[in-house]
């Protein structure tokens, strides 16, 4: 049984549907990257994975617990399931240090020598021990979006879901992002990247799946994926992205 | 390939894309005559009133207070400060003529800086003379009638008299205020959340806060005040009826200003961008963890200025109390105008009014800039 299971969802925005029976399964200590064009609902089945955004049939399940569906403590699962957005979202009125430490306190209980303790530690790992008392407004793109994934691994989660997180970034910021990326990776960390850095995907993915017209149009190792998709639409959409010399 | 003969990258433009139009140049200035000659008119103009006028406030004060050399001096000395009027005239016409001088040498751009010196400098001198000649209009309405106007709401001897009796029933108007503005700032925060409740079941609790919103902020202050300051000691209910009418003032102003109040706390919530929200709520905040933490703190940044303007209302609306009986600074200056025939004590109330506002306004806006120091990129 997969660690994450993605069983025929439906969903759909008035009459545009995001979602034709979508599925797919994610192992534990997998890194799963989402590709496709703009709209195809990668964002979205990210945010719908930590209880974001709601489907309207179909289940996900994680280590065998449905958390779709009427009745699911979206607070608790989300306790688990980390996010990081595009637009990182830190909260502006708070320091790093503190934008990190709010979490453990006010939802997991720690004391604050405790979740002080666990945001140096993350601090450090993201190598911005020096800016702990900086407010987000006065960091680069690149310094905010780690701090944002220092945020979520604050709440020791067991998956991480990554929306574009480098998508709002100057290009000499994104390598310092992917790099934190890399790491967790290589930690064993089960990670699911919607993306637009193939070169990224196709480095640290153990799995790539190409998104469109609602469903996993196509999924493979990302040798297959980039080196010889079989798939049409995936040829289209790959070929597009080389001419834009993004590959 | 085509493209290339479409699109010259780097290198010159093919004959046919050059542009058939010449530079037309940017034309000769003006000397500014006109304009430095009006300027020095105006000047001269407004000089002439300004003496005029001192001297009908000398005589004024020959015929009611005395005259003295001391107010003399200074009656001289603003004659002299209203000569500076001609300081930027005389200048808007030196740059008129060096203008001249350097359009008939041709050089352009040296005529081009004179010519804009020779209107800023004239656009100077209408500028400061305007605000000499509204001076000049207020001085004559206080002047009017043989002083009558001055008489009745500056007669100072009055209001030295009566500043303390003011000053003393000022503090009712302090104190209801103040009070009310602590019970305000809560139970406007808790309207407001009210009308923000999520899901179907909270629906009559959301109605309920706005028809609480409509009602008190569509009734008059005035009325509020008059219904609870009288109705509730007449309905005779034990404990709520024998409190003193400054509690009734507070109580009513509460309630009229806690739905102002919660209408700026509403706006404040729904203009943080729902992303912080959607950050809150990712890492596992409730609904109300959310409002507590993000949201809240960072709407009351943003509102602290409209909230400043509810402030200033409900400060000035304590001197509608006097409709209850209360006495504060407004009825206790009515009484001083009543036995005086004179409204100078009620004018001390109004200046009294004012003077409160400035330092909060003063305060707010620092407050502000020490936020924005803090958190915003230098």
């Amino acid at each position: 049984m997969a660690m994450i299971e993605i069983r025929n969802i439906n969903k759909h925005y008035g009459s545009f549907q995001v979602f034709k029976g979508m599925s797919l399964d994610v192992e534990e200590h997998q890194v799963v990257c989402l590709i496709g064009p703009s709209g195809c609902g990668k964002s979205t089945l990210l945010r719908t994975m930590n209880g974001l955004e709601p489907i309207h049939s179909g289940e996900i399940c994680i280590n065998g617990d449905r958390i779709t569906g009427p009745g699911v403590d979206v607070n608790k699962l989300r306790q688990s399931v980390g996010i990081v957005f595009q637009s990182y979202n830190l909260f502006p009125h708070m320091t790093v240090m503190e934008n990190v430490m709010l979490a453990p306190m006010k939802v997991l209980g720690q004391s604050k020598g405790e979740a002080e303790e666990t945001a140096h530690r993350l601090l450090k790992r993201i190598r911005l021990d020096h800016k702990a008392t900086e407010y987000p407004d006065r960091l680069s793109g690149g310094q905010q979006q780690r701090v944002a994934i220092a945020r979520a691994l604050a709440m020791d989660p067991s998956i991480l879901l990554l929306d574009e997180i480098t998508s709002a970034l100057d290009p000499e910021l994104v390598a310092e992002v992917l790099n934190i990326v890399r790491e967790l990776a290589s930690d064993g960390m089960t990670m699911l990247l919607a993306t637009h850095e193939m070169g990224f995907a196709r480095e640290v993915a153990s799995k790539v799946c190409f998104l469109c017209d609602g469903v996993v149009h196509e999924e493979g190792p990302p040798k297959q994926i980039f080196g010889a998709p079989i798939k049409e639409r995936t040829q289209v959409f790959l070929k597009n992205i080389v001419e834009a010399g993004r590959l | 390939m085509s493209m290339e003969q479409d699109v010259s990258v780097g290198g010159q433009l093919p004959v046919d894309r050059k542009s058939s139009r010449k530079f037309a140049g940017t034309g000769r200035p003006s000397a500014r005559v006109g304009a430095a000659l009006s300027a020095l008119l105006f000047a001269a103009a407004v000089t002439v009133a300004t003496w005029w006028t001192l001297r009908a406030v000398r005589q004024a004060f020959q015929a009611n207070l005395g005259g003295s050399s001391a107010l003399d001096i200074i009656l001289l000395l603003v004659a002299a400060l209203g000569l500076a009027l001609f300081v930027p005239a005389v200048r808007s016409l030196l740059a008129s003529n060096k203008t001249k001088k350097h359009l008939a040498e041709n050089s352009l751009i040296e005529a081009r800086i004179a010519s804009v010196s020779a209107k800023d400098q004239a656009n100077h001198t209408f500028g400061y003379g305007f605000v000499v000649i509204v001076a000049l209009l207020f001085a004559n309405f206080i002047l009017a009638n043989d002083l009558a106007v001055g008489m009745t709401f500056f007669y100072f001897p009055l209001m030295f008299e009566s500043f303390w009796l003011i000053l003393k029933a000022f503090w009712v108007n302090v104190y209801i205020f103040v009070i009310a503005e602590v019970l305000v700032l809560v139970w406007g925060l808790v309207v407001a959340i009210a009308r923000l409740l999520p899901g179907d079941a909270a629906k009559p609790i959301r109605t309920i806060a706005t028809v609480y919103t409509d009602v008190f902020r569509g009734m008059p202050a005035i009325i509020s005040i008059y219904l609870v300051g009288f109705g509730i000691p007449l309905t005779g209910i034990p404990i709520l009826k024998d409190f003193s009418p400054e509690f009734y003032a507070i109580l009513a102003l509460t309630l009229t200003y806690g739905a102002y109040v919660a209408e700026v706390y509403r706006s404040g919530i729904e203009s943080i961008h729902w992303s912080q929200v959607a950050g809150s709520r990712s890492l596992g905040f409730s609904h109300f963890q959310t409002l507590r933490y993000v949201v809240v703190p960072q709407a009351v940044r943003r509102i602290i200025p409209p909230l400043l303007n509810d402030f200033i209302g409900l400060q000035k609306d304590t001197a509608l109390v006097n409709v209850i009986g209360s006495l504060d600074s407004f009825n206790q200056a009515k009484i001083v105008a009543s036995n005086n025939f004179n409204l100078s004590a009620v004018t001390t109330v109004a200046f009294l009014f004012i003077l409160i506002t400035i330092p909060q306004a003063r305060f707010v806006d620092k407050l502000i800039e020490r936020d924005h120091r803090r958190t915003r990129a230098g």
